[in-house]
């Protein structure tokens, strides 16, 4: 029979240092290479495509100037490429983050792991955080990547204002913050749900939720938007809302066309929204243009200053482009606070977890 | 002490196999919480949809009511065009998520089956039963896949009626980013992502790495087909000169080249900006295209192949159950 | 030093109480076979010790004083759940290296060893082990820690008699040579029998029966005598009575060693297992150190 060497003394009691933290590196990386390179793999094939990209889109405009940036389209048509990214976030949090714990639970490993010397407290954060680390580093490479891919046209190109939800939870620090906190809401359903499979789909379904909710109604407000009763177009702003109103109260827009069809006076507008019904499709391929904005050309009278003239104008509220990267920062900001509010209370149940 | 006894061989001399609805019963009690879930997830997605739709409808009514173009509009009408414009990209944004949906629903519901069954063990409890390991495959399948293809079905109707005032106002719905979202394409790729999922588990035996496959397997299929083969199921159209009426409505466009004076087509692109700006004698512009007349059947025929490879992965599916060797 | 100790100690899911009332002081240095039937609370107890679980009543220290679950403790037990778990899509190796870097102790050369003698692959991952290998690659890693306390949950229940045999020689051996003090349990006492030293009896959340076997064993014994005779000897402490027709046994407690027979019976000594399946048929009866706590016992059983 081998020997075995004799059992430590209850004297290394007295000594007590902890079991080094750079152990769990290895623990973590063998333990969950799978998800961890799947990631790397997915965003590296999509970051290739964006390089591949941008490149071409920077040939295009060098060769074309301004023109082109501001209205071409075909096969540097930015948005249904940038919302597919937008599931990435979610599914980083639902492949890599939800199974660090469930399946943990689910399978009853964690009676091995958790009464080895290494304590479940610590090992449960020295796992989480180093995993958080991996993820929010490649994220925010990806996140570099698309930024340097649409530069040219993104602010620039009608319609494409940088703080739209589109370009903006994908570009800057946005996209790693939105990849941390789906990882953290991965976490938490994981010791929550004790099921892979449920708390995969409970991470996707409550970043849905989140990212949709912030889209829709925090962004808009993290500052007070400004409001302008100009009639220039505010190339690259971000319009949240447009309205009419009659000495400083609000007016239906019916209100106002009554006004003018009174006086008999119509406005011509040459290219407004690029495309008659029944023409072809200005966003399915070819050369047709975009939007561009309205040029008063008046035939009779022009209604504008008899609009103004009579008490009318026309508000916009709107968030200036001006305005991207302190955005940035609060929405970066408070989406690191809730991850790490997410991990901490994640790691007290861990603690708390009875068998 | 309670006395048993095995039910005597010659007792049951007409051996009826295991009624279809308590196997029916079977899946629904085990996987009652998923269909729950998912049932939740859809009636949200559809929420959205229908919140969104409405107002929507109620831009395009305001620009529909605007007198025809080229001719003379008021302000009010430049500010609901430009609303409606910003809805525009909404409605492409949320066309572009919902291609996700299919993937989803198919891998998380169709992967789990087999694949969770196989992985934890308890195959060995449901193959030894007396209904024996044919019968419930094809239970557990066929159950999910009717039901996840009806609710797909019913959701692609719902995003119709919400993109339908884009689609009035130019957007083409054979383009490869709406042509699989309404008529029956939809519930035709989500039975496919769900039968890639059946098979993914019962071959990869592990429910996680079986739903990333799906996943990834489906993502590429979808690809292709929409960039590749779609194009070809009906041999494309082709004009010169077409000016925008010409072309029908709501056509897809495949292609557009120039060719000059000698037939030759020109490659500058330099040249072809050129001549969209300013159109010159002698030179021809071409283009290739499917008209819109064609979407339903395009429809046909893509629901029809996808139809037709899901019932064969399904089929290789309860092949590869029945030869499994525990 | 005592290296389990308990006072009152409880543990409830939802509304049920698991186990109750618990109160051990376990000394160093013995084989302890924990019994009890399905689901009597002995997993219970042991996920209580090793920090799994969190009282709700009571107390728990082990090692000496030390809390239940505190560094260390956990450095000093080491644990084998039920079914053995391991990390299926791990190989051996890697699980040794898991291991070797969640502990401050590990002695790798011993489990390395030990593993090429049972002949288990280090390459293989663990998933792919029959269920005895799983079970002797979890006692391996829990070996190599070098703990002052092995616990052991249900260990042999995925082992053929060989494999089994094997198990308990190493534990034994490394008992025999090192002093580790080991808790084991399991549901059939006979597997144990030959190692234990110590015994604890588990039923329906309660403690009944703890000590050393060689004590309880000095103090029961069984006295065969006429069945009208049975109810007329208020001065024993009757365990647990069987009648048989005429004749009536009754397992009895003694107080001192030296108790006299009552004249027309005779003694004769007491099995374990016959012990254990007295106190198990008679639910009120306890054998505790400490203030003896039976109550009258009353025939259980009428044979034909």
């Amino acid at each position: 029979m081998t020997a075995m060497a004799t059992p430590a003394q209850p004297a290394r009691k007295a000594s007590l240092r902890p079991v080094p933290w750079r152990g769990m590196a290895w623990v973590s990386w063998r333990q969950h290479r799978a998800p961890l390179a799947g990631l790397v793999a997915v965003l590296g094939v999509a970051g290739v495509y964006l390089y591949i990209t941008g490149l071409d889109l920077r040939h295009e405009v060098a060769a074309y100037g301004e023109m082109f940036a501001a209205n071409g389209s075909g096969k540097m048509e930015m948005t249904p490429t940038a919302a597919l990214f937008q599931i990435l976030p979610a599914l980083i949090g639902a492949f890599v983050g939800a199974p660090v714990l469930a399946r943990e639970l689910e399978t009853g490993t964690f009676r091995y792991t958790w009464t080895q010397g290494f304590g479940r407290q610590r090992w449960a954060a020295a796992k989480l955080a180093q995993i958080a680390i991996a993820v929010t580093v490649v994220a925010a490479a990806f996140g570099f990547l698309f930024s340097w891919c649409y530069e040219p046209i993104i602010g620039v190109r009608q319609g494409l204002s940088p703080l739209m939800a589109i370009t903006f939870d994908l570009r800057g620090v946005a996209f790693a913050a939105w990849s941390l906190v789906a990882f953290a809401i991965g976490v938490l359903a994981g010791v929550l749900i004790r099921r892979v499979v449920p708390a995969m789909f409970a991470t996707l379904a409550t970043w849905s939720g989140l990212a949709v909710i912030t889209g829709g109604y925090l962004r808009p407000h993290y500052e007070a938007p400004l409001v302008t009763s100009g009639f220039r177009p505010l190339s690259a702003a971000w319009v949240i809302g447009q309205r009419w109103t009659l000495h400083g109260k609000p007016v239906s827009l019916s209100a106002v066309d009554q006004v003018l069809h009174k006086l008999g006076v119509i406005e011509a507008a040459p290219g407004v929204f690029g495309a008659a019904p029944g023409g072809p499709g200005q966003s399915g391929g070819g050369f047709g243009q975009t939007a561009s904005q309205a040029s008063p050309a008046s035939h009779n009278v022009n209604p504008v200053p008899y609009l103004v003239h009579h008490g009318f104008a026309q508000l916009t509220t709107y968030q200036p482009a001006s305005r991207f990267w302190p955005f940035q920062w609060i929405e970066g900001g408070w989406l690191l606070a809730l991850s790490l509010l997410l991990i901490g209370v994640t790691i007290w149940l861990v603690r708390r977890h009875a068998a | 002490m309670t006395v048993f006894s095995p039910a005597q061989p010659g007792q049951d001399k007409s051996l009826r196999p295991v009624p279809w609805r308590r196997l029916g019963w079977v899946s629904w009690r085990q996987y009652r919480v998923s269909v729950v879930g998912g049932a939740v997830f859809l009636c949200v997605v559809a929420a959205y949809l229908l919140v969104m739709g409405l107002r929507i409808r109620t831009g395009y009514a305001s620009v529909a009511s605007c007198p025809q173009l080229g001719s003379r509009l008021s302000p009010t009408c430049t500010t609901a065009l430009m609303l409606f414009g910003g809805y525009h990209v909404w409605g492409e944004s949320t066309a572009a998520v919902m291609m996700a949906v299919p993937m989803l629903i198919g891998a998380f519901a169709g992967a789990p089956i087999l694949g969770r069954e196989l992985e934890v063990g308890t195959f060995r409890f449901a193959w030894t039963q007396g209904a024996g390991r044919t019968r419930w495959a094809l239970a557990r399948i066929a159950l999910p896949a009717v039901t996840v293809t009806v609710a797909a079905a019913a959701l692609s109707q719902l995003f119709g009626w919400f993109y339908y005032p884009f689609f009035a106002t130019g957007d083409s719905a054979l383009a490869p980013q709406y042509f699989e979202l309404t008529g029956i394409a939809f519930a035709a790729w989500t039975l496919a992502a769900f039968a890639i999922g059946t098979l993914a588990g019962v071959l990869i035996r592990r429910v996680v790495p079986a739903i990333a496959t799906a996943m990834a397997a489906w993502a590429g299929l979808l690809l292709v087909t929409s960039v590749y083969v779609r194009r070809h199921y009906q041999a494309a159209l082709s004009i010169h000169n077409g000016g925008h009426g010409g072309l029908g409505l709501s056509p897809w466009l495949i292609s557009q080249w120039w060719t000059g004076p000698n037939g030759k087509v020109i490659t500058s692109e330099n040249k072809i900006i050129a001549l969209l700006n300013h159109p010159q004698r002698g030179y021809t512009q071409w283009t290739t295209y499917q008209p819109g007349t064609r979407y339903w059947h395009f429809q046909l025929i893509e629901g029809g192949w996808l139809l037709a490879l899901s019932l064969l992965l399904i089929a290789a599916t309860i092949w590869l159950v029945r030869r499994r060797a525990a | 030093m005592n290296v389990i100790e308990t006072s009152g100690l409880g543990k409830r899911y939802h509304q049920t109480w698991a186990l109750r009332e618990c109160s051990l002081a376990i000394p160093a240095g013995h084989v302890v076979a924990l019994v009890g039937p399905n689901g009597a609370g002995k997993t219970t107890l042991l996920n209580l010790t090793v920090g799994l679980a969190t009282p709700s009543a009571g107390a728990v220290t082990v090692l000496g004083g030390m809390p239940a679950g505190s560094p260390g403790a956990l450095d000093g037990i080491a644990f084998v759940a039920q079914d053995s778990p391991v990390y299926k899509n791990l190989s051996v190796s890697d699980m040794l290296h898991l291991t070797r870097n969640l502990n401050r102790h590990f002695d790798q050369r011993f489990a390395r060893a030990r593993l090429g003698e049972l002949s288990i692959p280090l390459r293989r991952k663990a998933g792919k082990l029959s269920g005895g290998q799983q079970a002797q690659l979890a006692l391996t890693l829990a070996l190599a820690r070098r703990p002052q306390l092995l616990v052991l949950d249900e260990p042999l229940a995925n082992l053929d008699p060989l494999a089994r045999h094997d198990f308990m020689a190493t534990v034994m051996a490394t008992v025999a040579e090192h002093g580790m003090s080991v808790v084991l349990s399991s549901h059939v006492l006979a597997e144990l029998e030959r190692v234990a030293d110590y015994l604890i009896l588990v039923s329906d959340g309660k403690v009944q029966v703890a000590g050393e076997v060689d004590q309880l064993l000095s103090t029961h014994r069984t006295l065969t005598g006429p069945a009208a005779d049975a109810g007329r000897h208020p001065e024993l402490t009757v365990v647990h009575e069987r009648r048989a027709e005429a004749q009536a046994h009754l397992l009895v407690r003694t107080r001192e060693p030296g108790e006299p027979v009552p004249p027309g019976w005779e003694a004769h000594p007491v099995g374990l297992e016959e012990l254990v399946l007295a106190y198990l048929r008679q639910p009120g009866a306890a054998a505790l150190p400490g203030p003896a706590r039976t109550k009258d016992a009353e025939p259980t059983e009428v044979t034909r």
